[in-house]
């Protein structure tokens, strides 16, 4: 697993890209904190389906998100191979959890292209861009965003 | 001869901190400036290489004396020259600089000279 | 940070010590427990607020401050004696000092005329009218000093000397207007040959020098013809800040040897020395020591020093971290099945037993005194009593009792609403307790201790004691119970507890505005603690609180529920057991009751409050835990097992999650794992909800 040093000097156009289901997906190189394997978690009452739960991070209790659930697609089947990757946001930190992380993507401006109009649900919101490298497509995530959303969420928790 | 000082002016009347201005610069050194006593304790706070101070004495928010006392409450500006500027008539007033803090005096109407003289007798 | 702003905060910092030191003062002053001392603090403390004031041009504060100072000073002089009325006007100004005080650190004016009145009697006192004397310098009659103006005059123009010998001895004035030395013996330097000799006869030993004293004197011999007039020149400024004799030089006289310009010591170099080096003082010279006047401050405080908030919360939460890491620790060496008598084991519980001691100390470095919270509590209490008229004192017993900061801050508000409810509603007029045959005077107790690892406050009063009749009546006018329920005396009481519930028959001013006892209640129950009220009626009412020392570790109680686990706060656990089926009956349409002893209590499975998924749950395979939360009222809650009391670390994820209902906040447990702990009032509520129950009390009561 690579860690990542914050040295890049442009932050805008490095990317840590992983996989969650047949996708691929990037998020700034400077909002990843750190690769962790997965461990299990323990599950947060009343939370929709895509919060697996809290784990210990060092100390922080630290939130699980499955990536592809939150984006609307099916559950994350979890084994030991798949991966957090912990972002922090602010004063933010939370888990993402995917199935495995793919490599450090280094890109123009130019290759960036505006997220297709297509999806028009909540979820779109945390897509900033897909970035088109030859027959490699990598949706672009706004960790901003999505970090926030744990923390303000509007919508009703399901309640048993 | 002597190097140039870093000088904070503290008077609120724009002809007089032209003048002073003026003179000193000529005279080879750098001026601060500041409209009263208040604004010459926040430069003064800003810059703490200050080598000389040249306050007038009837100032509004805070007068010459509150200025010099201001000034010597901190420990750290014991040791700044303070100059105060007077009119020759008022021997009282200068007392009271002086007992407020002030190191010397200037008296008004001044010339550039006599000036620099008075800040080299104090600050070398 | 800008260091006038560092200095503006230091000042507001060291007001807040001023006034508080100025209130304690005046209140020895009030008792008829001042000496001088305590009065030239109470000025001086005053004169610092004023001056510290002025120099940031706080001109209303400090043209008040001044009133005062001079009354003070007067009385300091023993120009006005003290008597119980002028304690009095000096207490409402310190007040109003400390308003001022205030409304100058939170940037706004205080009020136009706002201080009039106080000032008005301030003036009276000092038989003066001060309003004008509002400049920041003080005027302390001037002597005047005649100056040189045109020095051509002072000598006559005449006959050329051979040179002059001048004796130079500055006082501490001098350097202390900037004045250098150095810079004036140059100047003579540049108006002939120049011989200095230093004189440091006064020189004392290097640890007994005072910075800002003046110990060194000169002896200058200029030759030339030079007039008197240029000499005098070069001093003019520090005229009055020195000694100076200036001699004209006799011919033939040989300066060295005049006894009156050697220092009189001999080991002291006698041929010149340049001004500009000062032979370093030797110990011979035995100067006399002088004595440091070390200012007695009141009550030798011990040293201290200051550190930030946020480095010390760093250390707490690393102990935290070394705590847990040294339970998973022990669990695995627990797990590994290491001999109980082999070094390893022995080895972790001394580890175990210095991290206690450490954290302990941690924790102490944490804490206050109440103090901090008690001492606005006479301020307030005066406000109170003027406003209704009555006669109130207060007295403060336990102040240093110790807080973690963490409680401390949080008590300030319960602290002032219980106040302002003793002296609204507690305490009777003057005349009713004379007529009682009570002293005019009321007296209020606001005291701390420390009890079996919590804090216990008590308030009491001494007033009328709380109507059970009235109270009874209005809760069940507003439906708060039943109209036949039956309740001991101290149930009466505590009935003023609940939300809703007010006896004022029309909202005072002061207590009442929406702002019951319910709020407090919630106040002291959110920090972890409990508060009571007991009374007897005609004597008078005490509430007592009871606290944890730190909101940042709890006791609690491991239970697992389904195949999680949590932890329930022990201080809400009345008791815990294992039901039998005949004692959970079922009520209603899907909730259940469990029956103890005398009393049924709503029964709710946590699995099924908080949405876990378990396979079929009998609650008499489990336990049942009997929680209580103060106004909320009790509940029984249904578990799986209880694995164990412990003590745990409070982690908080609000930064990263949103409030989870029933969730107070998490920990980890020994294997590393999170458990979350249960927010008790939340799931009470929660089972109200689900259950369609009103606020009343549910509790039924058997007749067996």
């Amino acid at each position: 697993m690579n860690e990542h040093a914050e040295q890049s000097s442009e932050p805008n156009n490095q990317f840590v890209t992983f996989r969650s289901g047949d996708q691929e997906f990037g998020a700034d190189i400077m909002a990843i904190r750190e690769i962790r394997g997965w461990t299990p978690t323990t599950p947060l009452p009343h939370s929709p389906n895509y919060v697996r739960g809290v784990i210990n991070l060092r100390g922080i209790v630290l939130p699980i998100v499955d990536l592809k659930a939150r984006l609307g697609y099916s559950a994350t089947e979890t084994n030991a191979k798949n991966v957090i990757v912990v972002v922090k946001c602010g004063n933010r930190t939370i888990g993402l959890l995917v199935d495995a992380v793919s490599d450090i993507l280094t890109t123009t401006a130019a290759e960036i292209q505006p997220a297709p109009d297509i999806a028009r649900d909540e979820t779109c919101q945390f897509i900033n861009g897909i970035a088109v490298l030859g027959d490699r497509m990598v949706t672009i995530l706004d960790m901003d965003v999505l970090t926030a959303s744990l923390v303000n969420m509007g919508e009703q928790a399901a309640r048993a | 001869m002597t190097m140039g000082k870093l000088i904070l002016t503290v008077d609120d009347s724009r002809t007089m901190r032209d003048m002073l201005k003026l003179a000193l610069s000529e005279g080879g050194h750098t001026v601060i400036q500041a409209d009263d006593g208040i604004h010459g304790a926040e430069v003064l706070a800003q810059n703490a290489s200050v080598d000389v101070i040249i306050t007038d004495i009837n100032m509004p928010r805070m007068d010459g004396y509150g200025f010099i006392e201001h000034v010597r409450q901190n420990p750290v500006n014991r040791t700044i020259p303070i100059l105060v500027l007077t009119t020759e008539s008022d021997p009282e007033k200068r007392q009271r600089a002086r007992d407020a803090g002030a190191t010397g005096w200037i008296v008004k109407p001044f010339n550039a000279e006599k000036l620099l003289a008075a800040v080299h007798h104090v600050a070398g | 940070m800008d260091p006038m702003e560092a200095i503006k905060q230091t000042y507001f910092q060291e007001s807040d010590e001023l006034l508080l030191a100025m209130e304690e003062g005046l209140i020895a002053m009030n008792n008829g427990e001042a000496n001088d001392e305590t009065i030239n603090a109470v000025f001086r403390a005053v004169h610092s607020i004023k001056g510290g004031g002025g120099a940031f041009g706080f001109d209303q504060l400090v043209k008040f401050a001044h009133g005062l100072e001079t009354v003070l000073d007067d009385i300091r002089s023993h120009k006005l004696e003290t008597t119980p009325e002028i304690t009095r006007v000096l207490l409402k100004a310190g007040d109003m000092l400390s308003d001022f005080v205030a409304a100058v650190r939170e940037g706004h004016a205080v009020p136009e005329g706002h201080a009039d009145e106080i000032a008005a009697e301030l003036a009276n006192l000092s038989g003066n009218s001060h309003a004008s004397d509002s400049d920041s310098g003080d005027i302390e009659g001037l002597d005047f000093n005649p100056t040189l103006i045109s020095f051509e005059e002072s000598s006559p123009a005449a006959p050329c000397q051979k040179g002059w010998r001048i004796r130079f001895v500055p006082h501490p004035a001098l350097y202390a207007k900037a004045n250098e030395p150095i810079l004036l013996i140059r100047e003579l330097s540049r108006l002939g040959p120049l011989d200095v000799v230093c004189d440091y006869a006064n020189l004392p030993d290097l640890a007994a020098i005072e910075p800002y004293q003046s110990y060194f004197a000169w002896d200058l011999v200029v030759r030339g013809e030079i007039e008197r007039g240029a000499i005098e020149d070069v001093f003019d400024f520090v005229m009055g800040d020195c000694d100076l004799e200036i001699n004209e030089l006799t011919s033939g006289a040989q300066a060295e040897t005049d006894p009156s310009v050697l220092p009189q010591k001999s080991e002291a170099p006698s041929k010149p020395v340049a001004a500009e080096s000062l032979p370093p003082p030797s110990a011979a010279l035995g100067a006399k020591p002088l004595v440091v006047a070390t200012e007695g401050k009141a009550g030798a405080a011990k040293p201290t020093i200051r550190v930030d908030l946020e480095k010390v919360d760093r250390l707490v939460n690393l102990v935290g971290e070394l705590v847990i890491t040294q339970a998973m620790l022990s669990q695995q060496v627990h797990d590994s099945n290491i001999p109980a008598n082999s070094p390893v084991n022995t080895a972790l519980e001394e580890l175990d037993l210095l991290l206690r001691e450490l954290q302990e100390s941690v924790m102490a470095i944490r804490t206050q005194p109440v103090k901090s919270v008690f001492q606005r509590m006479p301020r307030l209490m005066r406000e109170l009593a003027a406003q209704t008229n009555k006669q109130v004192r207060l007295l403060l017993e336990g102040e240093s009792t110790e807080v973690d900061n963490t409680v401390v801050e949080r008590l300030s508000e319960p602290l002032t609403h219980m106040i302002r409810n003793a002296v609204d509603h507690g305490l009777e007029t003057p005349d009713d307790r004379v007529a009682a045959g009570k002293p005019a005077e009321g007296t209020v107790t606001l005291s701390a201790c420390h009890n079996s690892g919590r804090i216990v406050i008590e308030l009491s009063d001494d007033g009328r004691g709380i109507d059970r009749e009235r109270v009874r009546a209005k809760a069940i006018e507003k439906g708060l119970i039943a109209a036949n329920a039956v309740l001991t005396d101290e149930e009466t009481d505590n009935l003023i507890f609940l939300p809703g519930f007010s006896t004022a028959n029309q909202i005072s001013n002061i207590s009442g505005r929406g702002v019951g006892m319910d709020v407090v209640r919630r106040s002291i129950s959110e920090l972890g603690g409990k508060v009571v009220i007991s009374s007897s009626p005609g004597k008078g009412s005490r509430f007592s609180l009871s606290l944890p020392l730190t909101l940042a570790v709890l006791n609690g109680m491991v239970i697992t529920v389904g195949d999680q686990t949590f932890v329930l706060p022990l201080t809400h656990i009345a008791e815990s057991m294992r039901p039998k089926p005949a004692e959970i009956s079922p009520f209603g349409a899907s909730n259940h009751l469990l029956r103890i002893r005398n009393s049924y209590v709503p029964f709710a499975d946590i699995g099924r409050l908080l949405g876990i998924e378990r396979g079929a749950y009998v609650p008499s395979n489990g336990v049942a835990i009997l929680v209580e939360s103060q106004g909320s009222g009790r509940l029984a809650l249904g578990a799986d097992n209880i694995l164990g009391q412990r003590q745990v670390v409070i982690k908080s994820f609000e930064n990263n999650y949103r409030p989870i209902p029933g969730i107070a906040a998490a920990t980890i447990l020994g294997d590393g794992r999170v458990a979350l702990i249960l927010d008790v009032d939340a799931l009470i509520g929660l089972c109200r909800e689900k259950s369609g129950m009103s606020s009343k009390i549910v509790e039924r009561k058997t007749g067996t």
